[in-house]
């Protein structure tokens, strides 16, 4: 199985959403340390290579990969922050995350009356419908050696 | 549910509908309010939280990036008026600095069958249009204001809506360990 684990954070760190599939690593933090880490790390990155590029940057950081797994991230202009940890075998995975933003999030959070901006995600439809995303898509099955 | 049958494709909405379902909502605040500057905060309140939440809509659908430029910010804002209000603003009338300019509207569909009450000149019909502009734009780091400079509704001939950038906001950085 090949999608580890999901983060969505908003422009100010607040982890709107977070589910695993098929983690088998636990970090031994609470999911709360786990998050505050993580985003930490993001922000790092992205003033490390905003400060470091030799030329302009469009995109900036992109993703990262260990001999184990690949973290792809994807950042859009209203500063939401989607993270998706995948096996390194994974490909279009920016492509995914932006499908994922237009047709999950914009369709069942930004548009659910009941999700107030700013707090995390807590309507049963809306994960469901995540949780049906990741499942469909192309990189779910991917077995790798 | 309608909700879970919703496609991502724009749905066509007809515009008269939206015209006088914003006319009984404004007839509704002018009713509880009873007090036009209430009325006009409160327009621009909820134009502003609508415009929060539109910006993620106008991204997903456009994967536009962030503007550098105040008249890269003009093409978009004009591009999402004909997304969602299918009218095509005329940006004109740029100020010197290049951080102010105008949108114009030869007619703007939320005021199509609505004549203003003599008693009531102080209202800002269509000040939800600003309150969405500041709202969206605020979600991408840009602080503006937003105010009507000529409105039909007003004998004037034609609509036009201000726009002055304030600032860049900054990015936030994570809270720190406490």
């Amino acid at each position: 199985m090949a999608v580890y684990n999901l983060y969505v954070f908003d422009k100010y760190g607040v982890m709107l959403f977070y589910n695993e599939w098929n983690r088998l690593k636990k970090s031994g933090m609470t999911q709360e340390e786990e998050a505050k880490l993580m985003y930490g790390m993001l922000y790092s990155i992205k003033s490390f290579v905003g400060k470091m590029s030799p030329i302009d940057l469009r995109d900036g950081f992109l993703y990262y990969k260990t001999n184990k797994y690949a973290l792809h991230y994807l950042e859009t202009p209203s500063g939401l922050k989607f993270v998706i940890s995948t096996d390194t075998a994974s490909i279009n995975v920016k492509e995914l995350l932006q499908q994922f933003y237009a047709k999950v999030w914009v369709e069942f959070v930004v548009r659910d009356p009941l999700w107030v901006p700013g707090t995390p995600v807590t309507s049963d439809l809306c994960k469901q419908k995540i949780d049906e995303f990741i499942k469909q898509s192309p990189i779910y099955g991917i077995k790798n050696i | 549910m309608s909700r879970q049958t919703t496609r991502f494709d724009a749905k066509k909405v007809n515009s008269e509908l939206l015209t006088l379902t914003y006319g009984s909502f404004v007839t509704q605040m002018l009713r509880d309010y009873e007090n036009v500057d209430d009325v006009n905060k409160q327009l621009e309140r909820i134009g502003y939280n609508m415009g929060m939440r539109l910006i993620e809509d106008f991204l997903a659908r456009t994967s536009a990036t962030r503007c550098l430029e105040m008249r890269e910010t003009a093409d978009k804002i004009q591009n999402a008026f004909r997304m969602y209000l299918n009218v095509q603003p005329t940006i004109a009338n740029w100020s010197a600095a290049g951080d102010e300019f105008s949108l114009i509207f030869d007619n703007n569909p939320l005021t199509d069958f609505v004549e203003l009450p003599q008693d009531l000149t102080n209202l800002r019909y269509s000040a939800i249009l600003c309150g969405c502009i500041r709202g969206a734009l605020e979600m991408v780091q840009l602080e503006v204001q937003c105010w009507f400079v000529q409105d039909q509704l007003k004998g004037d001939n034609n609509t036009e809506i201000r726009v002055k950038f304030i600032r860049r906001l900054e990015d936030a950085i994570p809270a720190g360990e406490d």
